[in-house]
């Protein structure tokens, strides 16, 4: 029998071939914390007693939640992360350096690696063919120590895509809209794996904010097959030589396969508090939005900032609508900045804030009042994500919110592109 | 274990759990523990007593992988969460932990009946309605880190994982 992309990657990782539910011991190859796990895994790794890191180079400490840190427990915690990664020789990610999920696909992770971090999004890395996945601090700290992690080999659904994107419709259209149809837990302990056409044909950007809302749906992972379009995002990152493909058996086994046709998508919107509350566009309603936040490791990137520009360039936002633009690394910004980007957001009357997670983990950075609404590019719209319970987030596309930022209520990209 | 069962819904996230806006506070474990499921019911840390349950719906713990949410139920002194469903990350999480989770149909515990769980045995006696129920062992590798009281004691005293029994 065939193997599906993870039972592929896993099989390499352990030196043996696997198959879904086999419980294995495997070894990674990018591990990660943040600012908000990262101190309680480093506690942690010393608590068991370790005395090194199994490797440095890829075992990677990001400064990104609360950058910069609003906070002096905070800034404490930046300390010990800091001590801990100059000690061990590990990387540390520093404030306004971009976004822990951004930053590895940006500069680590590979086509087959087994990456593993302390944040849940880990699952984006699947966007370039590696089995990537969330865990908690302890499993990342043991990871880190051990260059080693057990997991259960998941089961696989695919997800095959055909027909054609329409006009003003994106790829988180596509994921909020297979969100809805799975639920919030309907692909728990499942890995994602996308296919067809649409997908095969899809750059690196939109795949990354696929293979991030995966867990979403509960999903282990989401995974794509790598590619040419893989190897153009390596080497536009100078990392063609990390290419190399990856594509599950003809024969794979899958526990189910989801067809889907990307002509009838819509442009999809992710009412409060749950992922999976999704309506088409044209059952939203009159939703007056009292802040649009373009940002997240989900729709923070420059392709995003890009389109968002281009929409609103020439306008101005409505006079209610406050407009947080925060770019998802810092090779972001300086790219928006290159090309304009960046004026047209703030000619258009946008505030950019400081690469990082900003506004989406609600600690600082675009924190919402009480009975207010706000349309994210993120991938959360939990009660209390945006650092205040008695908010409602709704989540869309970059092009809803761009058309969003210039009416002041939810409105369809399509009237505008 | 015994003790009174606390009711929550369907899809409790860990930000219902552990507050993002309470960020400030993950190294200080004990503090934060104060504000446990706070966003789902604001009296629920005052109310409750050592070895309490925490008695979800499905999906229980979706959301962000933060280890403080299990950390935090453990440290305000339940004795275990049980749940119809767990989200994949929040169930390992509390395994390493050191917290029981419980996978089980909840739909007949109602708030404030008494519970009382036999891991060993895979038993879970609701004394209230007089009932009983069966729920499923961990696999052995989780097992064996619960027993040794969490991962990282687990690592410590056995230097690895241990897959098989
Ligand atoms: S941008 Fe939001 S979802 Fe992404 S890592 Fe940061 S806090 Fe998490």
């Amino acid at each position: 029998m065939g193997q599906t992309l993870s039972e592929k990657i896993l099989s390499d990782k352990c030196d043996g071939p696997v198959k879904a539910d086999d419980f294995i011991i495997a070894r990674t190859d990018v591990s990660l914390a943040q600012d908000g796990t990262g101190p309680l895994a480093v506690r942690q790794f010393e608590s068991v007693g370790f005395t090194s890191v199994a490797n440095p180079e890829e075992t990677l400490f990001f400064l990104d939640h609360a950058a910069p840190s609003p906070r002096r427990e905070l800034s404490n915690d930046h300390i010990r992360l800091r001590d801990f990664a100059e000690k061990y020789g590990c990387r540390l990610v520093d404030i306004g350096e971009g976004i822990c999920h951004q930053v590895a696909v940006e500069d680590h992770v590979k086509p087959g690696d087994l990456e593993v971090g302390a944040d849940s999004h880990s699952c984006m890395g699947g966007a370039l063919g590696a089995f990537a996945t969330g865990m908690g601090s302890t499993d990342v700290a043991v990871a880190m120590g051990l260059g080693r992690t057990w997991l259960r080999v998941p089961r696989t659904f695919k997800i095959e895509v055909t027909g054609e994107i329409p006009r003003g419709v994106q790829s988180k259209d596509l994921i909020l809209c297979l969100i809805g149809m799975l639920g919030a837990d309907g692909a728990t302990y499942r890995a994602l794996e996308f296919h067809g056409p649409v997908v095969e044909t899809m750059p690196v950007s939109d795949r990354l904010t696929m293979a991030n809302m995966s867990v979403e749906a509960g999903a282990k992972t989401g995974i794509f097959a790598s590619d040419e379009f893989t190897r153009q995002y390596l080497a536009a990152h100078d990392r063609e030589r990390d290419f190399k493909e990856i594509r599950p058996d003809p024969d794979a086994e899958y526990e189910r396969v989801i067809h889907i046709n990307a002509s009838e998508l819509v442009p999809t919107v992710s009412f409060p508090h749950t992922v999976d509350n999704t309506r088409p566009i044209d059952q939203v309603g009159d939703i007056p939005i009292q802040q649009v936040f373009i940002g997240s490791c989900t729709n923070g990137r420059l392709e995003d900032l890009r389109l968002a520009a281009k929409m609103v360039s020439g306008r101005k936002r409505a006079r209610r609508t406050r407009v947080i633009v925060t770019p998802a690394s810092q090779r972001v910004l300086r790219n928006a900045l290159d090309d304009g980007t960046i004026k047209a957001l703030v000619d258009f009357g946008a505030t950019v804030t400081t690469p990082g997670c900003g506004a989406c983990v609600g600690v600082h950075g675009g924190v919402l009042g009480d009975g207010e609404a706000c349309l994210a590019t993120t991938n959360r719209n939990f009660k209390g994500r945006m650092g205040n319970p008695e908010a409602f987030i709704y989540l869309a596309s970059p092009a809803t919110a761009a058309a969003t930022a210039i009416t002041g209520k939810i409105t369809d990209p399509r009237e505008l592109v | 274990m015994k003790g009174k069962a606390w009711k929550f819904g369907d899809n409790i996230s860990t930000d219902l759990i552990c507050p993002g806006r309470l960020f400030h506070l993950r190294s200080n474990l004990p503090e934060l523990a104060k504000h446990v499921l706070e966003d789902a019911d604001p009296d629920f840390a005052s109310k409750m007593n050592r070895g309490d349950f925490v008695v979800g719906g499905r999906n229980f713990g979706l959301g962000s992988s933060r280890e403080h949410a299990p950390t935090i139920i453990r440290l305000a002194g339940a004795s275990a969460v049980v749940a119809s469903s767990f989200a994949r990350i929040f169930f390992r999480n509390c395994i390493n932990v050191g917290l029981p989770a419980i996978e089980l149909d909840t739909s007949g515990i109602e708030q404030g009946d008494e519970l009382e769980a036999d891991p060993e045995a895979g038993v879970l006696k609701n004394l209230t309605k007089g009932t009983r129920m069966n729920f499923a062992p961990l696999p052995s590798v989780m097992r064996k880190i619960l027993d040794d009281g969490g991962l990282a004691e687990h690592i410590k005293k056995r230097g690895d994982f241990e897959l098989a029994d």
